[in-house]
């Protein structure tokens, strides 16, 4: 079984829609901003990732309207664009051979905060009955499946950032069993007083209200990151049946992926999760063209990976990037936005920038790209994600004809 | 103002119906839900399934001030079971 990606969905901070987003992110355009959605004026951090210009009735049939959150109408806008760009109506495939993975940290936390204020100040008549689901993890996945009629395996995985990825993996298990194709990826949206609550808990936030200089991964002034909304959509095919489909486009393989698990957090796994990764590409460290690196945003944390980094490629081995600098930290949306943008850095031959930082601490021994996009012949990229608690994920995608 | 607090009022209409359904669950692509010829359609037909019917029943009993029976809830299938199961409660409740 080859896993190919034909079609991409996006929703992210500095650009809603595949193409938007992806121009922005070559631009070095920035999503960062002070945060809208409500008065964080009183809270420690108060950037965001807020994804622009996104109007629900464009995205959302009325009859979805009242049973859905945020993220809800971000995936489902996102799982439409994938499928429209893959040119293919799932619905019209062998019964139960399409089905959708998707990853999520905290389901309908905007929907599940009014309702929950509904139940203790007016009382439980008062309290919606789409809350019953519409606050749920798998929330995105039942919705994608019902618009879409992806009646086939379907699932949710929860393991925060590396989500993106994990649920990407789901999905070429499902390919391996005989489905013919998954939309797989991950969004998340917690920007309100609760989700804000539980983010500034973790305790990783940075503080700083210059968007600029908010969140800098690698960078010797790192001193946290900013939360973001969004991520994006994939639609996975076995590779036969998106040619017996006659699928116009392949954006590139999924080659190879791990997951591995920090059971002692001073014993990171992330380099492991990117060498069983690459031993099921097949392929060696000197094949790696390009890395989009997981980029914590903290000094312990960037060291870590710099240094498993350094000790796969070597000292600034292999470019690296994190154009995830410019959405701040989208949790199960961040690395299923990676990937995305991995598939479009081989199509365009193009290493996408880090913005916010100059260049790496001394102790950080990479090769940055920053500034400006690098062009590059560009054939394999590896894509890393960690998630909060311990989890890690590595991702090989090449380019279609690799 | 009646004693409940509510606005006292005598039936609910089918426009009344309609406009509370896509208030509390959105419309329904295609189908005006204050054409008569609703009334006696299923309500699957009308792609309004049973949550859809909780979410605005427990709206209609905030406004109305009433309690409806959950049982006779389940077997009004159609429009006009539903409008005929309200309006008993609300001709009771007049008549308490």
């Amino acid at each position: 079984m080859t896993a190919v990606v034909t079609g991409i969905g996006v929703a992210a901070p500095n650009g809603l829609g595949t193409d938007a987003w992806w121009q922005a992110v070559l631009r070095g355009e920035s999503g960062i901003r002070p945060l809208t959605r409500f008065d964080a004026s009183g809270y420690p951090s108060r950037l965001a990732g807020e994804v622009p210009g996104f109007v629900d009735e464009e995205h959302v049939p009325s009859r979805l309207l009242p049973q859905t959150d945020r993220v809800t109408r971000l995936s489902l806008a996102a799982a439409k664009e994938a499928l429209d760009d893959a040119e293919v109506d799932p619905a019209a495939l062998p019964q139960y051979t399409a089905g959708v993975v998707t990853a999520a940290s905290s389901g309908g936390f905007e929907f599940g905060q009014r309702e929950l204020q509904a139940l203790w100040s007016k009382g439980s008549q008062y309290v919606s009955a789409y809350q019953s689901f519409a606050w749920f993890y798998a929330v995105n996945s039942g919705q994608i499946s019902i618009r879409h009629g992806l009646r086939g395996a379907s699932g949710v995985l929860v393991s925060e950032q590396a989500g993106g990825l994990d649920a990407v993996a789901q999905a070429r298990r499902q390919l391996r069993k005989g489905a013919r194709l998954v939309v797989a990826g991950g969004l998340d949206s917690a920007l309100c007083p609760w989700g804000w609550a539980a983010h500034l808990a973790g305790g990783a936030m940075t503080t700083a209200d210059d968007p600029a200089a908010a969140y800098l991964p690698f960078d010797e002034r790192a001193k946290g990151h900013v939360v973001g909304e969004g991520g994006a959509l994939l639609v996975l095919e076995d590779a036969g049946a998106a040619r017996q489909r006659g699928a116009r486009r392949v954006y590139g393989t999924v080659a190879g992926q791990a997951s591995t698990f920090d059971a002692d957090p001073a014993v990171p796994r992330l380099r492991a999760a990117a060498e069983q990764a690459l031993a099921e590409a097949g392929i060696g460290p000197a094949y790696v063209d390009v890395v989009f690196a997981d980029a914590a945003g903290e000094r312990e944390a960037d060291r870590a990976e710099a240094q498993a980094l350094a000790d796969l490629f070597g000292p600034r081995g292999v470019p690296v990037t994190a154009p995830k600098t410019m959405t701040g930290r989208l949790s199960a949306g961040g690395a299923s936005l990676d990937l995305a943008a991995a598939l479009l850095a081989l199509r365009d031959q193009v290493v996408p920038p880090t913005t916010g930082t100059a260049r790496p601490a001394a102790d950080c021994p990479l090769d940055l790209v920053t500034g400006a996009p690098r062009p590059a012949r560009l054939r394999t990229a590896l894509v890393l994600a960690r998630g909060r608690g311990g989890f890690n994920a590595a991702a090989v995608v090449r380019a279609a004809a690799a | 103002m009646d004693d409940t607090g509510h606005p006292a009022r005598g039936r609910l209409e089918l426009a009344d119906l309609a406009r509370l359904l896509s208030e509390c669950a959105g419309d329904s692509e295609g189908i005006d839900m204050t054409d008569p010829v609703v009334l006696d359609q299923d309500w699957m037909d009308l792609n309004y399934d049973s949550i859809s019917l909780i979410q605005t029943t427990s709206r209609i009993e905030r406004d109305y001030g009433l309690q409806l029976d959950e049982e006779e809830l389940g077997d009004a299938d159609t429009p006009r079971r539903y409008l005929d199961m309200v309006n008993t409660a609300l001709s009771a409740r007049a008549g308490v």
